[in-house]
């Protein structure tokens, strides 16, 4: 029977470290770190000697890592980038999904797969939930720029509300833009004149 | 004429403007091509990303292409150079209790002579000295070990150099996790503006005409899509020219300032295009000359020589044949195809493909492809030499 895979998660965030570590433990028993300060970061993650090392594909510190994958020294293990030719559509996957995996030499498919199958499943998940939630947030901020062109339209016109919107809606129509990009240039044009 | 869309990487910095510029002044829209530009956090992401086909072609560290091809780090497909994008662009900076005992020891900090500098360093460096470099394979990492090699600080016994990203430079050297680091612009700049360092020494004066970016493709793909690459070298050629004219740096600062490419001051971006430094410590300010070259003597032109050092250089540090790492290495640098897409451009390309790195002590005339081409200085600050015949 082998000893538990060790897996180190590199990741800043707590709440997204946490949605990794929950899945994880889902899928198997791992021992499980968490190093969230990039500052020594090889050095850290040598003195936790792990088979598997997961970073976000965003993060810059990942370059670190790859210095890792030639150590060769007495006390650090050698680690290969999993992210190879060895199996095409899980490195894929993988990466499309912005997630990099470093593995040690030798361990076996078998026991590596279910990992990142694991991780990468999260890391989809996650990045479906930003994307979300930037959308709504960009919605949000739409919303207002078009309550303030409105609001412009209203008093430069005298006219009622929605008789503002359905002007904005119709000059957007007619110039094959959005409503929320005629209005931004409403609401910068104001700004410019006073 | 329809135009293609082409998916292509690059890290921001200073030197990723012969890809920003070729699509925003419109020298790609002239072959017929739209260049979708991705922004990538790291070299190893966007390594990958070429190497599973999410952009067709990327800014890159010249010594990637390299060191993939012969074996070293992360698995990955075979790359391709099918252009340099720029020749120097890195600064040598030391952390500020380092940079101050040195003036004290009445260093002058001209950032110019690499010997000098090389040695006041390597007489009141703590052991191991600590030097930060944007990744394992870059020009940055080749030259420290180059410059402080030969000024025979050995490492590792002496010397550590340590993948620190750009964006956390400042952090490292405030933090003490370094001693020194080299680095491209704005980085440098902002380690002295906010970690109290000092510059010691400009990347071009250990080798006065280092191959610092590239243009790299999957191997195979210029072959495989001929008219394609050489609509994409060409309007990147153009861009280059374009760049190094001195009347276009001001607009080439602020296209890249924007929110979308580097996101920073165009002051920034503009100085390293100007070769004007503040040094930090209150050493005052020093013009290096030209600190990055995206053209002029033929900048864009990838030697198999350059490729040829590369190769040599790593394969001494990791215990591999240095002949046939050479020879691997000479083989991704594409002269070839940056050739032929240029055949019928007013481009005046060099004669011969591979030359003696560092033999070349001042500026001269050689043999062009149509008349003579002017060729820069290229020389090693210990005059060494590589000649590619004689591996």
């Amino acid at each position: 029977m082998p000893s538990r895979l060790s897996i180190v998660i590199v990741e800043a965030d707590p709440d997204r470290a946490k949605l990794i570590v929950d899945a994880l433990r889902d899928a198997g028993e791992y021992d499980i770190h968490i190093i969230a300060e990039r500052a020594a970061l090889q050095r850290q993650i040598q003195l936790h000697s792990p088979d598997v090392v997961l970073v976000n594909e965003a993060d810059p510190s990942r370059d670190m890592l790859e210095e890792l994958a030639l150590a060769s020294g007495p006390l650090e293990r050698p680690v290969a980038l999993f992210v190879d030719r060895t199996d095409e559509a899980l490195s894929t996957a993988a990466i499309e999904a912005g997630l990099s995996a470093y593995v040690v030499d030798g361990l076996t498919r078998a026991r590596i797969k279910p990992v990142l199958d694991a991780a990468i499943a999260r890391f989809q998940m996650v990045n479906r939930m930003r994307t979300e939630l930037a959308e709504t947030k960009k919605a949000l901020e739409e919303r207002k720029v078009i309550d303030r062109a409105k609001g412009l339209v209203m008093r430069a016109r005298g006219i009622d509300e929605e008789a503002a919107y359905a002007l904005l809606r119709r000059t957007a129509m007619e110039q094959n833009k959005r409503i929320a990009d005629v209005a931004q240039a409403l609401v910068t044009s104001a700004r410019l004149l006073g | 004429m329809r135009t293609t869309p082409i998916p292509v990487g690059y890290v921001p910095l200073v030197d990723a403007a012969p890809l920003i510029v070729a699509q925003e002044m419109g020298f790609a829209a002239a072959e017929g091509l739209r260049l979708d530009l991705v922004q990538a956090p790291s070299w190893s992401r966007l390594r990958d990303a070429l190497s599973v086909g999410q952009v067709d072609a990327a800014h890159m560290l010249a010594p990637i292409p390299v060191a993939t091809a012969l074996g070293l780090g992360g698995g990955a497909t075979g790359f391709e150079v099918v252009s340099v994008l720029s020749v120097n662009g890195t600064m040598i900076g030391l952390a500020a209790p380092l940079a101050a005992a040195m003036r004290d020891a009445g260093h002058g900090f001209d950032l110019l002579d690499a010997a000098a500098a090389g040695r006041a360093l390597i007489a009141l460096a703590p052991t191991p000295l600590r030097i930060g470099v944007p990744f394992p394979f870059s020009m940055h990492a080749e030259l420290v070990y180059h410059w402080l090699s030969m000024l025979g600080l050995p490492s590792p016994q002496s010397l550590i150099v340590r993948t620190v990203p750009p964006p956390l430079m400042v952090d490292a050297i405030t933090a003490g996790e370094i001693d020194a680091f080299c680095v491209g612009e704005p980085w440098a700049s902002q380690a002295v503006a906010h970690g109290g360092a000092a510059l010691l020494l400009a990347g071009k004066s250990i080798w006065s005409w280092a191959p610092e970016k590239v243009l790299a493709t999957r191997a195979g793909w210029a072959n495989a899509e001929p008219e394609l690459s050489a609509r994409l070298i060409r309007a990147v050629w153009r861009a280059g020219r374009w760049l190094d004219q001195p009347d276009s740096r001001s607009l080439a600062a602020e296209l890249l300032a924007r929110p979308e490419y580097l996101a920073v001051g165009a002051e920034v971006i503009e100085h390293a295009y100007c070769g004007q430094f503040d040094v930090g410590a209150g050493l005052g300010l020093r013009d290096v000359g030209a600190f990055v070259t995206f053209h002029d003597g033929a900048a864009q032109f990838p030697w198999r020589s350059q490729a040829g050092w590369i190769g040599s250089q790593l394969a001494a540090r990791t215990g591999l044949d240095r002949a046939s790492a050479a020879r691997s290495a000479e083989a991704t640098f594409r002269s070839d195809i940056h050739r032929a897409a240029l055949a019928r451009t007013s481009a005046v390309l060099p004669a011969a493909s591979s030359r003696v790195e560092g033999a070349f002590t001042r500026d001269s005339q050689v043999p062009g492809s149509h008349g003579v081409l002017h060729s820069p200085r290229n020389v090693f600050f210990d005059g060494s030499k590589f000649d590619p015949s004689a591996s």
